[in-house]
Parts: structure tokens; C-alpha cells; sequence
């Protein structure tokens, strides 16, 4: 069957592992695609989005935009900072609005964790969560492993540890859901103050001291500080945090193997990951980007692509 | 050449429309059928359309290396994202790999599929194919032509065999190539 399981994307958690392959074998198609001189096919033609975000976003809202387009689908971009949100409209009001004008799918990144699980009880449209608080991001855990997979060939077996802030991250979650039902190994480092008290619960690894997350895994997946959700201090300074948790190029050179780095962005450079690690040829970095638009346009066109 | 007439009585569920031996006779006619017309082959490129159209591809492609001694260039085309009946099926159509290594700009291209039915498909490949360049010429070649279920203005101009079908039938063409025993194309009633 080469359809999904679901008629929304709201988090890896929901869907299972043959929706996953279905993904990676559309977007494998559609990388080639916008590797063309001509990047564009007209698959969505008659289909309106809307691009819902309440919280910032530069990396995920162009890449969703850029394959909507490489769709041929009709795009509407909305932000919280400048509607009608600010003088009180509700989630619900401010989304059946947009579908009054005939929009055919949304795609929401929001700040409170279960938004779009809310909003998909009571419309029609199909929903695609570009992040919801520190819940999920399922298009990046896509983009993740898909990334993974073209560089290691397979997902099953490989040792991956997700680095720095898991307690805020909604890559993390996503990540290990996904990297699971793809059979990988999986492992946290952190400071303990950032690692969630029950992450040992999913099944995954957990370390503290990240030379030896390094030595054990074959993909390091780095994540960002993500100071703007932090109210209370989680660690001392960002340069104690760097001196213990930041990877660089001299620590990668010191391990007896090669390994993957990958980065969800924005760098936080010479904190998390030095410059010349993030820049180096460990690095996939710009591959995920890539392949972030090759993987949300395979999303789209498979939730879009029924009656 | 005369359409052959097909219709099966009811007893009959399958029809053989080709046998091996039949079917060597035709690709060679095809590939000379080619040769008249496109001389030494010096802008020519081959590109066979996903899912079955690659497979007689192939076989053309290497049967023309051999009797020219020449590498014509030889791509493979998926025209799922361009189709017309998106979002009007149940489940969105699967994609293929698409392989076109060369720019088909001035070039004369010969579009190569198995079966041509409704010519939805073509015009499909038509449109993907522009993303590749502008060809000088596009050529269609299909092994059999199901006359007179064309719902767009599409015909072949090289043809193994025309045949007169319902759209209640199906053409199942078993190659060598795709793992089967032997090649066969057979006719079939859909229920």
C-alpha cells in the first residue's frame, strides 16, 4: 500500500514504521527532483496551504514553503506576531477563519505541546505539525534519519546519541521515536539538569560525559541551547557549558573513528559545536537542509495525494 | 497494418497476443524502423517510461548497439508527479526513479513505453520531460497500441502491434527482463 496510516502529520509517535519507508522512498524520488535544472512539478496544483506559525521559525518555514512551491501549490503564510492573535483570538477561531477561504491543508508550529492534536479534533484539513513546544517536530526527525540513511546506507543497527538540552528539545522526541521504529540504537548526553528524569523510560541510553557518547556512537546528533525556553538557569554559564558539553574538531580528531555530525540549526557556534567541527567533513549539516525540502515535499504529497 | 480484433468470449479469461518467438520478430522491426529513420543516431537519446516502459527500453536500446555499433544515450523517465489524476484516486500514486543523465535540448528524443491506452500517460511524460531541455523531436514507441480507448488527441509513430480492446481488458506484458519465464503479452478480462 503507498499510502499513510494517518490523515495528519503530528508526530512520529503516531505513525509507523512502513508510513517512515513510504516517506523516504517518495523523498528520494523528489531529492532528484530539485536536483533538475527544472525543480518544479505541478503535483499540487490545485492545493491551498497555509503556513500557521505562532512561534518563530526561519529554517522549518522556508523549507516548507520552498517545497510547497516546488509542488506548485498555492501558499498563505501567516505569522502570531502581526494577526489578530494579539487582541485575543482563539486557536480554533483564527484556524477555521483561514479555512473558510478554502485552504485545503495546514501546516502549524506552535508554542503549547498538543496544539495541533487539538486542532486536528475538530477540522477537516490535513494537519502537518512543524513543531509544537517541546513535544514533537516530525518533519526534522524525517529529515534526521533520512540523512542518516544516505550517508550510512541503512538506519538499523547504528549507535546515534542526541547531544546537549533533550529536556526542551522537541527534536529529541521525535528523534528517538523515529530512530526507534527504524531499529537504531540510541543514546542521551547531557548535563543532567537537561535531560528529562524519565528519559531511561523510553528505552534509550543515557551519559553524562560526552567524549564517551562520542566513542560509542557512529552519529552524533547535536542540538542547540535553546536558551529562549530556559526561566530558570539549567547550568552555570554557556562557557562552563562548552568547556564540558561543545564539540570540537579536536575532540573528533582525538576519537579512533570517524563519526557523523549532524545539527538541527540554528548553531549556536563555539558553544554546543565549534566552528571548525561544524565545518568539517564529519559534518552533514547542509545535507539535512537539503534534504529537509526533499523529505517535507514527499510529506505534503503523500497527505495531499487522496480524495 | 490491420488491428487485430481481441474480444474474448466469455468462457475465455486470457488470450495470448504475443509469444516469444513473435514478439524477437517485432523488436527487430522496431529497432529497423528506427535505424531508417534516424540515420547514424548522432542526436538521438532513448528514454523509457517508469514503471514498464524501461524494460523494452533495454532491449531496444542494446539491440540498437549492436546492430549500429553505436552508445545512443539511454535515460528513464517517471512521470508520477506529473499526472493529471491527482487527488482523484484513493491512494496518491507511487513514484519511480527517474534517470535522465543527459540534456535532452535539440536533441531527438524516442519515447519508449510498453502499452499505449488512454495516452494520459504520455502526455504526462511530456510535460516531465520539458524539465530536461527542449528536444527538436519527440518520437513515441509502444509495443502494443490499444486502439480506440485514446481519451487525448496522442498517437505512436512506431507500433509492434495494434489491437482492438475493451476498457474492461487488460494488456499484461510478462518480459523476459522483469523475471519472467519467457516473454508472453497476453490480453485479459479484468473480472
Amino acid at each position: 500500500m503507498s499510502k499513510l496510516s494517518q490523515k495528519h502529520l503530528l508526530g512520529i509517535k503516531d505513525i509507523t514504521l512502513e508510513d517512515i519507508e513510504l516517506i523516504f522512498e517518495t523523498a528520494d524520488n523528489f531529492k532528484e527532483v530539485i536536483n533538475r535544472p527544472i525543480k518544479k512539478v505541478p503535483s499540487l496544483r490545485d492545493v491551498t496551504i497555509a503556513n500557521v506559525f505562532f512561534e518563530n521559525s526561519t529554517r522549518t518555514r522556508l523549507s516548507f514553503e520552498l517545497a510547497q512551491k516546488r509542488l506548485s501549490a498555492d501558499v498563505i503564510n501567516f505569522s502570531a506576531s502581526n494577526s489578530s492573535v494579539k487582541k485575543g483570538e482563539t486557536l480554533l477561531d483564527t484556524v477555521n477563519n483561514i479555512l473558510a477561504m478554502k485552504v485545503d491543508m495546514i501546516v502549524m508550529r506552535h508554542a503549547s505541546p498538543g496544539a495541533p492534536h487539538y486542532l486536528s479534533k475538530h477540522i477537516k484539513a490535513n494537519i502537518i505539525n512543524a513543531g509544537d513546544g517541546t513535544h514533537e517536530h516530525p518533519t526534522q526527525a524525517l529529515l534526521d534519519t533520512f540523512s542518516i540513511r544516505e550517508k550510512l546506507g541503512e538506519i538499523a543497527g547504528k549507535k546515534v546519541a542526541i547531544i546537549g538540552d533533550i529536556l526542551h528539545s522537541r527534536v529529541a522526541l521525535s528523534n528517538i521515536f523515529a530512530l526507534q521504529k527504524l531499529g537504531a540504537k540510541i543514546m542521551v548526553c547531557g548535563p543532567p539538569t537537561l535531560l528529562p528524569k524519565f528519559i531511561g523510560h523510553l528505552g534509550v541510553e543515557v551519559e553524562f560525559d560526552v567524549r564517551k557518547a562520542l566513542q560509542w556512537c557512529d552519529v552524533a546528533n547535536v542540538l542547540r541551547i535553546q536558551l529562549e525556553r530556559q526561566q530558570i538557569k539549567y547550568f552555570p554559564s554557556l562557557r562552563e557549558y562548552s568547556l564540558y558539553y561543545g564539540i570540537t574538531k579536536k575532540l573528533l580528531d582525538s576519537l579512533k573513528k570517524q563519526i557523523v555530525i549532524m545539527h538541527p540549526g540554528p548553531i549556536n557556534r563555539g558553544v554546543e559545536l565549534s566552528s571548525d567541527a561544524a565545518d568539517s567533513q564529519h559534518s552533514i549539516i547542509l545535507d539535512q537542509v537539503e534534504n529537509g525540502v526533499a523529505v517535507r515535499m514527499a510529506v505534503l504529497y503523500l497527505l495531499a495525494g487522496t480524495k | 497494418m490491420r488491428a487485430e480484433s481481441l474480444y474474448l468470449d466469455r468462457a475465455m479469461q486470457k488470450k495470448l497476443i504475443f509469444d516469444s518467438a513473435h514478439l524477437d520478430i517485432t523488436i527487430s522491426r522496431l529497432c529497423q524502423q528506427l535505424i531508417e529513420n534516424h540515420n547514424d543516431f548522432s542526436d538521438t537519446v532513448i528514454i523509457g517510461m517508469q514503471p514498464r516502459g524501461i524494460f523494452l527500453a533495454e532491449i531496444i536500446h542494446q539491440k540498437l548497439k549492436k546492430d549500429t555499433k553505436r552508445e545512443i544515450p539511454l535515460g528513464y523517465l517517471d512521470a508520477t508527479f506529473h499526472r493529471d489524476d491527482f487527488r482523484r484516486r484513493e491512494i496518491p500514486a507511487k513514484a519511480n526513479e527517474t534517470r535522465v543523465s543527459f540534456t535532452i535540448e535539440a536533441k531527438k528524443v524516442v519515447l519508449v513505453d510498453d502499452v499505449l491506452f488512454t495516452g494520459r500517460s504520455i502526455r504526462a511524460a511530456m510535460d516531465a520531460m520539458i524539465a530536461f531541455g527542449r528536444p527538436a523531436t519527440v518520437e513515441l514507441l509502444v509495443l502494443i497500441d490499444r486502439k480506440r480507448n485514446r481519451e487525448l488527441p496522442i498517437a505512436a509513430d512506431y507500433v509492434g502491434k495494434e489491437v482492438n480492446t475493451l476498457a474492461s481488458q487488460r494488456v499484461l506484458v510478462e518480459l523476459e527482463a522483469q523475471g519472467y519465464k519467457q516473454n508472453k503479452i497476453w490480453l485479459i478480462n479484468k473480472d
